[in-house]
């Protein structure tokens, strides 16, 4: 496969190798914790990659989009409250809900652009946030506890089983790189790419691209829905910290750091993000003191992120 | 209709635009003339109350914490400034929300190294702790009233400062057009350090002026952070006037809404639903009206003539 | 008898502020003709093409293409309509091959782009009238060059390319000769009239050399004003065209 000689994708194969073997390796070498970190991380790739989308490959920055985490996150943790855990139900509503708000969100934000962009899909997720705070029978600031898992309704598929629930989010993350390939070098994602490049010659050559960039916001707002309700089946859990915007400036960070507009770069960021993290906080408490100037360097120095270091392209973006 | 209440909730708006004003100005001018996304922004804004309340608490006069946090602020500032964002300014926004993120997390963290977790509490020396009658049986805190003459000051200031002297009229030059500016012969390193740290001095100064009322905590900088950039794209980026009256009407809106609004609703809604949404509705009322208002001019409300 | 007119202009006027850029302009492109527009610097050339090409809307006065009025029309639309324009400053991907950037130009013409799992690198239907259109422009040995790495001379023909993949039957070519050396124009203008025939054109340029040996009626403008229009050779014999425009010329 020539792919592989990249030693960019090569990490991120080998990453991936990681995570497919760790429910079988992790217990066997008594570190089960591992089975749990790497879920998470699993489920931070696929919002990365969801962010990738439009960030990396249309040259939108976000800074808003955790907040499609808590959308398909509270869908289930609100339904749960109230009974409903049946999945049919509940990943339909988390996912339509998800993408009918990035509709929105999308209509009102592409009608700006730079530094405007990031402004309001800032304000527009802390509104969102600011719902949540203030919703005090779904446990505003402290979050909601959510008692069962999605139920499916077969025997012999439960998420209430862990290795069921880690391949689940596995095939997701795996599903959600494909998608994300085959996107952009489609048609659709050839004019995502050239709009990001060039937008008025787009235009100039009879393309209307707002309702492009509106429909990738769309399908980045449903594919990180999809983390979202993941994430409040694995964490049984759901809180207004999941989309707060210090979340989405991280998520920024992680494809950044991957290296943006590469198709595996934010499943490498993600990754060597939150790894970092979990190494820093156990050295120190105040690890943000050491992480906070390192993002500065790598946003100085390393702007390509991990793949424009590993490999470094001929040509600049 | 509770005249007295409304008021005393029309003041309180004032205030807190006041507040959003102090944040607002130095943003708008740093972005206006830097071209500088600067999330640390907040990160002044909570250091301007660590700092100057420290000095307030050391000299046991909080008069003294506010006059010696002006220079303390400056320093500070300005020593950002040139080491950390002057290396921004020829980057790309992306890279300078992600560079002042940065910032934001080693701000935050070493002021809990300096301080501790707890915050600080800033007591109001007791001649300013009163209550005033304003007439018509309306009373409303004396602080409060101090909080509205200042940023009315301040923002008299700002106007003579820019509209008036020298060093104004290359703040405005700048803003309008740096490179000509720059070709003219205007020392532009010096003048964006000296924009920069009056932003700082603002920003520390509504910081600290707010500690007696809210406690000065870790991380407080960042919700008025991202207010203050709602306001200034309300107002137009770049402009001083736009975001003193996008502060003063988000101020009141906000303020207003979280006391009316669930009045207002009952009118639509029966009692428990207004009751719940009440609250709700209201912390987005300023983001509806900011999405509104960039729906029909996404320019803001007072664009600067000729800037980009 | 009357030829038919593909573009016409009618009364335009835009204002920016104090200053008026176009002050009641009025003309109109012969089907099949090449039609060039010259003037000073400032005399409102660009701001007529932004107009012509839809980034600019007129304050006042109409726009009609092969009869439809298209005042109101977004730019996009127009292109669809057939009216492409080429950029005086080069405007095309850079970071996208030779081959891409006029690929992408044909799939913008073969209807709506939401097809999202094919890839586009392999679609012949793309590839091939792209090549086509790249040898007959010249440009065929230069396919899978990055187009930010062309020379200056190739990156204004890719440009005129990437019009043309739109199928227009009209093309506004905003000084296509910008920054050319002499044999450089010389070789765009032989291209230029080996399109005659297959595009009507609305020409705006200085380079007068360029404008006498293409252009079949000229409109001269000066301050937003049109103050001469008709036949080449008439034009270049008008008095008070030579004093307001060639004459300076000369100078230079």
């Amino acid at each position: 496969m020539n792919a592989l000689k990249n030693p960019a994708n090569m990490f991120t194969a080998v990453v991936m190798v990681i995570f497919a073997l760790t429910p079988f390796v992790a217990p066997a070498i008594g570190e089960t914790f591992y089975v749990t970190v790497f879920a998470r991380i699993m489920i931070w790739g696929i919002a990365a990659v969801s962010l990738n989308l439009i960030m990396g490959y249309g040259g939108l920055i976000s800074f808003g989009h955790a907040v499609y985490l808590g959308i398909g996150g509270y869908t289930v943790g609100i339904l749960a409250f109230h009974g409903v855990t049946n999945a049919w139900i509940q990943w339909p509503l988390a996912i339509g809900l998800s993408g009918l708000i990035a509709l929105i969100f999308g209509a009102i934000s592409l009608r700006t652009k730079g530094v405007y962009f990031i402004m309001i899909t800032l304000a527009l997720a802390q509104m969102i946030f600011f719902l949540s705070v203030s919703a005090e029978r779904y446990g505003s600031d402290d979050g909601l506890n959510i008692l069962a898992r999605s139920d499916f309704g077969v025997s012999f598929f439960s998420l209430e089983d862990k290795m069921t629930m880690y391949y689940t989010i596995f095939a997701f993350l795996v599903a959600s790189v494909l998608v994300s390939w085959r996107l952009v070098n489609s048609r659709f994602g050839n004019i995502m790419r050239a709009a990001k490049s060039n937008d008025a010659r787009v235009q100039s050559i009879g393309v209307a691209t707002y309702r492009y960039r509106l429909t990738a916001f769309v399908i980045a707002g449903i594919m990180c829905g999809i983390a979202g309700l993941l994430q409040a089946n694995f964490e049984r859990f759901v809180s207004p910290d999941m989309m707060n915007w210090p979340r989405s400036g991280e998520l920024i960070f992680m494809v950044v750091l991957g290296g943006m507009s590469t198709l595996f770069g934010p499943v490498t960021g993600a990754f060597v993000f939150l790894m970092l993290s979990e190494i820093l906080a156990g050295w120190t408490h105040h690890w943000h003191i050491i992480f906070g100037p390192f993002l500065v360097l790598v946003v100085l120095f390393a702007r390509g992120g991990i793949a424009g270091l590993l490999a470094p392209k001929s040509r600049r973006e | 209709m509770d005249y007295v209440l409304l008021t005393e909730q029309v003041l309180n708006g004032f205030q807190l635009g006041i507040i959003l004003f102090l944040m607002a100005a130095g943003l708008t001018l740093v972005f206006g003339i830097m071209d500088l996304v600067n999330l640390a922004h907040g990160s002044m804004f909570m250091i301007g109350a660590f700092v100057g309340g420290t000095f307030a608490l050391l000299t046991g006069s909080f008069v003294l914490g506010v006059i010696l946090m002006v220079p303390a602020m400056l320093v500070i500032g300005v020593v950002v400034e040139m080491t950390t964002l002057r290396t921004l300014y020829p980057r790309d926004h992306l890279d300078q929300v992600l560079a002042t993120f940065g910032l934001i997390l080693f701000f935050n963290e070493a002021v809990r190294l300096i301080w501790g977790p707890e915050g600080l509490v800033v007591p109001l020396p007791d001649y300013l702790d009163g209550i005033v009658s304003l007439g018509f049986g309306i009373t409303y805190p004396v602080y409060r009233i101090v909080i509205i003459v200042i940023g009315l000051l301040v923002a008299f200031g700002l106007y003579l400062l820019v509209g008036k002297t020298r060093i104004g009229m290359l703040i405005r030059a700048g803003a309008s057009n740096r490179t000509m500016a720059g070709a003219l012969g205007v020392n532009i390193p010096k003048l964006f350090s000296i924009v920069f740290g009056i932003g700082a001095v603002l920003a520390g100064l509504a910081g600290l002026i707010i500690t007696p009322i809210t406690q000065a905590a870790i991380g407080m900088g960042e919700d008025v952070l991202i207010l203050a950039f709602v306001v200034i794209v309300i107002g137009g980026i770049g402009s001083i006037r736009g975001a003193f009256i996008a502060s003063i009407v988000t101020g009141l809106i906000d303020t207003l809404g979280r006391s009316f609004l669930d009045v207002l609703l009952l009118l639509f809604l029966p009692a428990n639903a207004a009751e719940s949404a009440g609250p709700a509705v209201s912390s987005m009322l300023i983001y509806i009206l900011m999405a509104a208002i960039l729906f029909f001019r996404p320019q803001g409300l007072f664009p600067p003539k000729g800037a980009q | 008898m009357t030829k038919p007119v593909a573009l016409s202009a009618n009364s335009l006027i835009k204002t920016f502020g104090g200053l008026t850029a176009t002050d009641n302009l009025s003309l109109s492109v012969e089907t099949g003709e090449i039609h060039a527009v010259i003037g000073p610097n400032g005399a409102g050339k660009t701001t007529l093409v932004n107009m012509l090409s839809g980034e600019m809307r007129p304050d006042a006065g109409n726009i009609l293409f092969n009869g439809r009025d298209i005042t109101r029309m977004a730019g996009p639309a127009r292109v669809r309509a057939g009216l492409a324009r080429s950029y005086q400053i080069t405007s095309i991907f850079r970071d996208f091959t030779t081959l891409e950037n006029v690929m992408l130009s044909v799939q913008a013409t073969q209807g709506h782009s939401f097809r999202f799992w094919k890839p586009v690198s392999r679609d012949t239907s793309l590839i091939d009238p792209a090549r086509a259109l790249l040898e007959r422009v010249g440009l065929g040995d230069r396919m899978e060059v990055r187009a930010g790495d062309l020379a200056y001379g190739e990156q204004r023909q890719l440009e005129i390319a990437i019009s043309l993949a739109t199928e227009p039957t009209f093309l506004l070519l905003d000084e296509p000769m910008a920054g050319m050396g002499p044999e450089e124009s010389q070789g765009m203008i032989t291209f230029l009239r080996a399109l005659k025939g297959d595009y009507t054109m609305l020409l705006v340029e200085h380079d007068m050399d360029a404008v006498f040996a293409l252009a079949d009626r000229i409109t001269v403008l000066v301050y937003g004003k049109v103050i001469a229009t008709g036949a080449r050779d008439d034009i270049r014999n008008d008095p008070a065209v030579r004093e307001a425009y060639l004459g300076e010329e000369e100078i230079v």
